[in-house]
């Protein structure tokens, strides 16, 4: 099997793209995500080498060409990172939230201290309970 | 009486009215928690001449993050026993919210949402009203309310019920967001008229119908 200049090249890419994505978070949940990130980048290495695989699985699946196959997977990839995106990116944007929340509450607290009975008087104490309790979520 | 009553006010880009918006609530309601969602104009300032408490936010989160920043500034007063939403543009009126209060009070609520469909003093356009009954539909379907108006900015919610509230939509969801979380709740809630003032201020600054599209998307994907 001669290895050709492309083939060459396209297999470093896919390898660095893997890499760097698996340095990426860090959680438990995750390892799934690498397991397939794994077996995809095997696949991509196959898939170069041997063109002609994705016109066996298109001719298994019952698709014309390989090509399509291709195609039609990738559109599946990217809706599907879209949608991981939203959603990851909706996750952040609460985090943020609290943060800028709990910097706009502290600035209240100082610059509008309470005369007389119990409430915030400048962070800590039992006022400050009450504004902690929505950042304690999550 | 209504010491124990704070109005939160998101307040965005508003200068040109919530001074005057702040001191006719003020003269009812004399607590009023302006939070200014990062505003370019003099917004803030406006509304602490005119005798407000302003909470800023560092940056703009949306007018969802602004009403849970004033419930969480609100509950740090241990007086409180109500708080009511309130827009910044001066569409909403005094009285409305004074005659919600009273039915609170006699009926023993914990909520009371402000519809624009009760009674036919708001002029809204057709288009509008499409909008509002199709949102109000679907926030029906999906929640275990049966409300006339879900997206109505005037609410006045109790101490206990704003104290379980979380609300986390930023930008137009969340109203639909806090009618689900109180759906959510074993709690007595009701309807009440409001008249809707639609200036041409308040008309140009208003939300594009397009918004709807958007309130949709952030809906199915939360």
């Amino acid at each position: 099997m001669k290895i050709v200049l492309i083939q060459v090249l396209l297999i470093a890419v896919v390898v660095v793209v893997a890499a760097r994505l698996f340095r990426s978070g860090g959680a438990r949940s995750q390892a799934l995500r690498r397991l397939g990130l794994l077996l995809f980048a095997g696949f991509a290495v196959v898939s170069i080498l041997v063109p002609d695989v994705w016109n066996r699985i298109a001719r298994l699946v019952g698709v014309g060409r390989g090509t399509d196959m291709v195609l039609y997977a990738l559109v599946v990839a990217f809706l599907s990172f879209t949608v991981t995106t939203y959603l990851r990116f909706r996750e952040f944007e609460v985090r943020y939230t609290r943060l800028a929340r709990r910097l706009a509450l502290d600035e209240a607290a100082r610059d509008y201290p309470r005369t007389g009975g119990p409430g915030p008087s400048g962070g800590g104490g039992d006022g400050g309970d009450v504004l902690d309790e929505p950042g304690g979520r999550d | 009486m209504n010491e124990e009553v704070w109005l939160v006010v998101p307040l965005f880009n508003e200068a040109q009215v919530i001074g005057d918006v702040v001191r006719s609530a003020r003269e009812v309601f004399p607590n009023v928690v302006c939070v200014d969602d990062g505003s370019a104009d003099d917004s803030a300032a406006e509304a602490a001449r005119a005798g407000a408490v302003v909470v800023r936010h560092p940056v703009n989160l949306g007018q969802g993050a602004a009403l849970q920043t004033g419930f969480d500034y609100a509950l740090s007063d241990p007086g409180m026993h109500w708080v009511v939403t309130f827009d910044a543009d001066g569409q909403h009126q005094i009285d409305d919210v004074v005659a919600m209060l009273d039915l609170a009070r006699t009926d023993d609520l914990d909520v009371v949402f402000g519809s624009r469909f009760l009674d036919d003093r708001t002029e809204a356009g057709f288009a509008k009203k499409l909008v509002l009954r199709t949102a109000v539909a679907y926030t029906n379907l999906t929640t275990k309310t049966r409300l006339t108006d879900a997206h109505n900015g005037l609410r006045l919610i109790s101490r206990d019920v704003v104290s379980r509230l979380d609300i986390t939509q930023n930008r137009m969801a969340h109203a639909s967001e806090l009618v689900a979380q109180i759906g959510g709740m074993k709690v007595r809630y009701a309807e009440s008229p409001v008249h809707i003032l639609y200036t041409d201020y308040s008309r140009a600054k208003g939300q594009s119908l397009w918004n709807a599209v958007n309130i949709l998307v952030e809906l199915i994907l939360r």
